[in-house]
């Protein structure tokens, strides 16, 4: 797959390698058409990037068009402190979510650990000339001097994106909340901790439904926490939730108010021959999808992105390897902490490539219907923008070619954990620490 | 970690006995050794997470679900030879086998090159890569010594001293994560390996007041016994009002009480409980 394109996000460090910690995003998402474009960062900001759609010509190549340039910035969390706890609570975006259009304004759920708001994102182009009691800087006119009266009306102005918070959901979090998503009802969403899913309805802040708790009475007995969870494409009812042992619980609302017990459970049984002190760890699910069409669901866990039917519990019908190779540094990544990174998945708007992030600002795609994978880069150095990216390879033995890397060169600071994918096209957005890359397929433009 | 180079050889039923079961001592010694500095680690890790916020709930699980699984194996080892028959036996089946017990059980496994300690791997360590770059970390060849190296721009390393009998000394570990906000910096301390089921509890105790429920360090009990510790019900209040005895670093290392007893174990010193709980609520009370 050939791709080109690149939009990294300004920054300018001049120290070479030096990130400014509230500037690492922490989320990326499309919106349901794709043209809007939104990151977080750990700095609690929300920068909106809308793709240019050239109006010029109406026979406009697809693909052609389409970089991505900033629409709006705005601070939607701010640092806060609990003070029962004595504990600071971050401002960091842990995600993002569009709601489906339904006028001229957009709207997204933004979250931190705690709280999560509802942004209503707005484009003013017009503003009202001409009042009668108000003259043109909005002082109150003295009204000895009003001699006629008149209409005012809309006269272009230069655009201006307002954003404002319509709601803010407070206080339905005991602990870090690590999902949100939107209902296909389009008028509730959920949003997941380690040990509850409450369910919200987008007009009520002061009360939300708790629909998932697997807190146990005597926190002693805790083993397994809620790692992510996500409402079916289609049906409103069902909604899935991964765990850190490694299992998918998908529920049905319909069955009861608290869905505790589980509809389906997906389960890998241990491989014996795998097993160590690790296991448990490098089972623990980061991130569950669904495919668009409502059948599959995407797992990542820690070595591997697998592929679930729907129909069938007992295992993953497809697995592929991210990184095989760092099973042998287990305990190192546990000592350095990295065994506990939580990497996304993503499918194309098809479902038939998926993709998931990896550690020395690599990304992996796996095309489905070969089995095939390849990865690649995401590194300012050695991208220019509108060049081709070429697939790398890790080395791991054999015969070893120009431009491999090995395994021990590896840069785990250079984690790729967020990403998404344009929901109609091949246009792919990567974070990178503080910078976002934005690629296209230029190949498969035409077949769109 | 055995030094490159040595190739053990595979020792036929035809080698003297004492060989054989040296050897197998040694390998033995070796694991539990390895076994023991991962549970050291992750529990040097549970106790470090009280820092300005809240520590990831999910990580902590994970890392006490690691220190209760090796608490378990080694409750349920406690010698060389218990291993050997409970692992050795005929029919064992392949779920029970982690892959360390493959050096135990050379003898009846037929593989060529067994993953050596695949618990705690040490594979991509090769010893001329480590003494290239010396910022890394020193390398110090002794059979009894587990090297933890990341090669790269982590630039880690963890070292530990020779086990001689049952004394040991930890090396202070230096955690050079980039671009990370936390900052672990782990203190000497000595011995105090064992651990009881408690302590689990008390690192998620920091999530919320256990009410009533007699924690292990009296203590801190009587210093917030006047805290109203029925108005922090979970379950009554959404609103994450609840607190614990903030617990310094220390407070895990006293309670850790020896609960098994195995004969490699080091049991805290009494005496040093005292100091730190003295220590720790001097730190409350100076609010630092």
């Amino acid at each position: 797959m050939g791709e080109d394109g690149e939009s990294p996000k300004i920054n300018h460090s001049f120290l070479r390698d030096y990130v400014t910690e509230a500037d690492v995003i922490s989320t990326v998402e499309f919106n349901q058409t794709g043209d809007l474009l939104a990151t977080g960062d750990k700095g609690g900001r929300v920068v909106i990037f809308q793709r240019e759609t050239e109006s010029k010509d109406e026979s406009e190549e697809l693909g052609e068009s389409g970089e991505y340039n900033v629409y709006s910035t705005f601070q939607s969390h701010e640092p806060d402190f609990d003070y029962l706890k004595s504990l600071e609570i971050e401002e960091k975006i842990n995600k993002i979510r569009w709601l489906p259009q339904q006028n001229a304004a957009h709207f997204l759920l933004s979250t931190n650990d705690k709280t999560i708001k509802l942004w209503k994102v707005s484009e003013r182009d017009k503003r009202p000339e001409g009042y009668n009691l108000k003259d043109e800087e909005g002082r109150i006119k003295d009204i000895s001097t009003v001699t006629s009266l008149r209409v005012p009306v809309l006269k272009p102005t230069d655009l201006m994106v307002e954003v404002r918070p319509r709601r803010i959901f407070a206080n339905g979090h005991t602990y870090h909340v690590n999902s949100i998503s939107v209902n296909s009802d389009g008028e509730t969403y959920l949003s997941a901790d380690d040990l509850r899913i409450n369910m919200w309805h987008l007009d009520i802040t002061d009360r939300s439904f708790n629909i998932v708790d697997i807190k146990p009475a005597n926190m002693e007995d805790l083993t397994e926490v809620i790692t992510a969870a996500e409402f079916h494409p289609q049906h409103c009812h069902l909604f899935v939730y991964s765990s850190s042992k490694g299992t998918l619980r998908l529920c049905d609302m319909r069955e009861s108010a608290l869905c505790d017990k589980h509809s389906k459970i997906f389960e890998e049984p241990e491989d014996p021959g795998n097993r160590s002190f690790f296991s448990e760890i490098i089972s623990s699910v980061s991130d569950v999808k669904f495919s668009h069409s409502g059948r599959y669901l995407l797992t990542r866990d820690y070595l591997t992105v697998k592929v679930w039917d729907l129909n069938m519990e007992k295992g993953p019908v497809e697995t592929y390897q991210v990184h095989e190779y760092l099973r042998s540094k287990l305990c190192s990544l546990y000592e350095n902490d990295c065994i506990f990174d939580k990497f996304e998945c993503v499918w194309n708007s098809t479902d038939s490539v998926i993709m998931t992030g990896a550690y020395n600002s690599f990304f992996r795609m796996f095309d489905r219907e070969t089995g095939r994978g390849v990865t690649l880069e995401a590194w300012r150095e050695s991208s220019k923008p509108r060049a081709v990216l070429r697939t790398r390879r890790i080395y791991t033995g054999g015969r070893r070619r120009r431009g491999d890397v090995g395994v021990d060169s590896l840069d785990f600071t250079k984690k790729i954990l967020h990403m998404a994918w344009h929901p109609a096209e091949n246009i792919i957005a990567i974070a990178a620490t503080n910078n976002l890359y934005i690629f296209q397929d230029r190949v498969n433009a035409e077949n769109l | 970690m055995f030094s490159k180079g040595t190739k053990r050889k595979f020792s036929d039923g035809g080698e003297a006995i004492s060989d054989e079961s040296l050897l197998g001592a040694r390998v033995a010694s070796s694991y539990s050794l390895q076994r023991q500095s991962l549970l050291d680690m992750s529990l040097i890790k549970l106790q470090l997470c009280h820092m300005l916020v809240e520590p990831n709930l999910c990580r902590s699980v994970l890392i006490a679900n690691t220190v209760r699984q090796i608490q378990e194996e080694m409750t349920h080892d406690g010698s060389w030879h218990m291993v050997t028959e409970a692992f050795c036996s005929a029919g064992q089946s392949p779920s029970e086998r982690l892959v360390a017990t493959e050096v135990l059980c050379r003898s009846r496994e037929q593989d060529a090159e067994p993953k050596l300690f695949s618990v705690i791997s040490y594979e991509g360590c090769r010893e001329e890569e480590v003494v290239a770059d010396e910022t890394l970390c020193s390398v110090s060849v002794s059979n009894t010594v587990s090297n933890v190296c990341l090669a790269g721009r982590m630039g880690q390393c963890w070292e530990k001293s020779e086990l001689s009998g049952v004394e040991r000394d930890e090396e202070v570990l230096e955690d050079s994560r980039l671009g990370s906000g936390e900052d672990e910096e782990i203190a000497t301390e000595d011995g105090a390996s064992t651990e009881s089921p408690k302590t689990i509890g008390q690192v998620f105790g920091t999530f919320e007041i256990k009410n009533g429920s007699p924690g292990p360090d009296s203590a801190l009990e009587e210093l917030f016994s006047d805290v109203d510790t029925s108005y922090y019900d979970l379950d009554t209040m959404l609103t994450g009002m609840q607190s614990a005895p903030k617990m310094g670093p220390y407070d895990l290392l006293d309670s850790l009480a020896p609960s098994h007893s195995s004969p490699s174990i080091v049991s805290t010193p009494n005496c040093r409980s005292d100091l730190n709980e003295l220590d720790h609520i001097m730190e409350i009370i100076v609010g630092s």
